[in-house]
């Protein structure tokens, strides 16, 4: 089965505030996109009958809200998990399980209210064999195969520090970012070390926010117009490589990558040339240089250089985290649904930094540390062939 | 983590399982333990009761070599409990001779990007931590 072009994203959007917003709690984050996403399409509570979501369970989402679902995906697999929801209800609606799902995604990722407290087994795998040898987070694990991969392909530290600054570009374009003030090579460098070879303006932000989708037929869509143009699901796919980044088969690829959007592009008959538009979940700055070779947009070693000329800067020919991504937009801890979130805007043409002429834009997410992978392909009614 | 008898943070300390008893055992011993399939011949980390590449059950503890090579690493520049007196210090991935990988710490060497070239031979090490030891890496032919 093909989900190519049979499912919609028919509203989308984020909580009316992004950033530090310690006054709402993970549940209500979750809520309060959910409400604005269903108003974006038109709908109402009464109209869902399935809902996905990560961090909160998609039932007590559910509950709160007011839907008593029959169709719920609570796939949990870090921050591609919205992702890899609008793939599950895309099968979903495609199959007659269900018509209307909502995705939602809240953190208080800064804030930490109502948020689930982090802890590590000490008797899991992670527990066993890498926590004892002093990582603190994200910062110190997720970058452990950069220096491998500048060994393998001549990355330099200044075309890693690029990223940041491509990537504040567009930020400095757009209102809702956290960080908007352009920045140098220089600066990135001469920010402070997190955990070499990766600087502080290297690692994502930490915030507060959410957001959510509703997804629903491509038939309902065509019948019932929303407000706003829906977004055709063209291409989708998942992988998981390993739950320790220490385990990873090699450390210059993301197997998970590799599969997802081989598997996207494959169901959704494009190639590289048709995209217009990319996003690559950028927790740091290694992760769109990996994506680029590992999607297949560069060749080995090339998206170091690809970058630091401004290929996916304002202007160049591959725009590529046009919201400034984790590094400068947002950074809630599963960042994917933001991904998501940037793909439609440009492809309804309502960005902030909006892109000309966007017809098909390909979102990679990541979730945990090249854990996990989720890939759409998404495109305009033209895109889609309607 | 319960702080030490002078109040410092203990570092994290792991809690075997049955299934990984034998290796937290080794390393108490001064022993590098890996599991090989019999079948198939494959070495792997981390323990498992089942062959990861060719899922037979037929797997048996062997003692490793402890010789290894510097496969990559970050300098973390936040002290976890217990590692305050060491920071910035490296977490590393460390390419066994017989194959696998784990992640591990570099002692022995300053933990800086020009002493720690990739590469560069290994030899494991034990460090003492609670109830078990954890394994860490040293320069090839230095002495602990």
């Amino acid at each position: 089965m093909s989900v190519n072009a049979t499912t919609c994203i028919v509203g989308a959007a984020e909580t009316e505030r992004i950033g530090v917003v310690p006054e709402l709690s993970s549940l209500e984050l979750h809520a309060d996109g959910a409400r604005r996403a269903l108003a974006d399409a038109g709908l109402t509570l009464a109209d869902v009958d399935g809902v996905a979501a990560a961090g909160q369970s998609p039932i007590a989402v559910a509950h709160y809200l007011g839907i008593t679902p029959t169709y719920v995906d609570a796939t949990g697999i870090g921050g591609c998990s919205f992702l890899v929801h609008v793939r599950h209800a895309a099968a979903a609606i495609t199959a007659g399980l269900c018509e209307v799902v909502l995705i939602t995604h809240g953190e208080s990722g800064r804030s930490r209210v109502g948020a689930p407290p982090r802890v590590m087994d000490a008797a899991s795998p992670q527990g066993q064999f890498e926590a004892p040898h002093g990582p603190t987070g994200p910062p110190t694990m997720f970058p452990i195969g950069v220096l491998r991969f500048m060994l393998e392909t001549g990355l330099t530290h200044e075309q890693l520090a690029s990223v940041a600054v491509a990537q504040r570009r567009w930020a400095a374009r757009v209102p809702r970012a956290m960080y908007r003030d352009e920045i140098t090579v220089d600066d990135v460098l001469a920010s402070k070390m997190v955990a070499y070879p990766m600087h502080l303006l290297e690692c994502c932000l930490v915030t507060d926010g959410g957001g959510a989708l509703v997804v629903t037929s491509a038939a309902r869509a065509e019948a019932m117009p929303g407000p706003k143009p829906p977004v055709y699901v063209l291409g989708t796919g998942e992988a998981a490589e390993t739950p320790l980044v220490s385990m990873m088969e090699d450390f210059t690829r993301s197997q998970a990558f590799r599969l997802s959007s081989a598997a996207a592009f494959a169901e959704s008959g494009i190639t590289h040339d048709d995209v217009d538009h990319l996003m690559v979940y950028d927790a740091f700055a290694h992760l769109p240089i990996y994506g680029l070779e590992d999607l297949g947009f560069v060749g080995r070693g090339e998206a170091g250089a690809f970058i630091a000329e401004g290929h996916t800067s304002p202007g160049g020919r591959l725009p590529m985290n046009t919201n400034g991504g984790g590094l400068s937009y947002t950074h809630t801890g599963m960042y994917g649904m933001f991904l998501v979130q940037e793909s439609v805007r440009q492809l309804r043409g309502e960005a902030a930094a909006q892109v000309d002429g966007v017809e098909v834009s390909v979102a990679q997410g990541v979730g945990g540390m090249f854990m996990a992978a989720g890939t759409l392909v998404l495109g305009t009614a033209g895109a889609a062939g309607q | 983590m319960s702080p030490d008898a002078g109040g410092r943070p203990a570092k994290f300390e792991p809690v075997p399982t049955p299934e990984t008893a034998p290796f937290w055992e080794g390393t108490s011993l001064g022993e590098l333990r890996l599991q090989r399939c019999g079948p198939c011949g494959h070495a792997f980390f981390y323990p498992r009761t089942g062959c990861p590449r060719c899922g037979s059950t037929d797997v048996a503890w062997e003692r490793a070599s402890g010789r290894g090579r510097l496969h990559t690493y970050v300098i973390n520049y936040r002290a976890a409990p217990g590692f305050e007196d060491q920071v910035p210090y490296a977490i590393a991935v460390v390419e066994l001779e017989e194959g696998p990988r784990m992640m591990s710490n570099v002692v022995g060497v300053p933990n800086t990007p020009e002493a720690l070239v990739l590469d560069m031979a290994l030899e494991v090490d034990f460090e003492p931590r609670g109830k078990v030891a954890v394994p860490v890496f040293r320069p090839a032919g230095s002495t602990s």
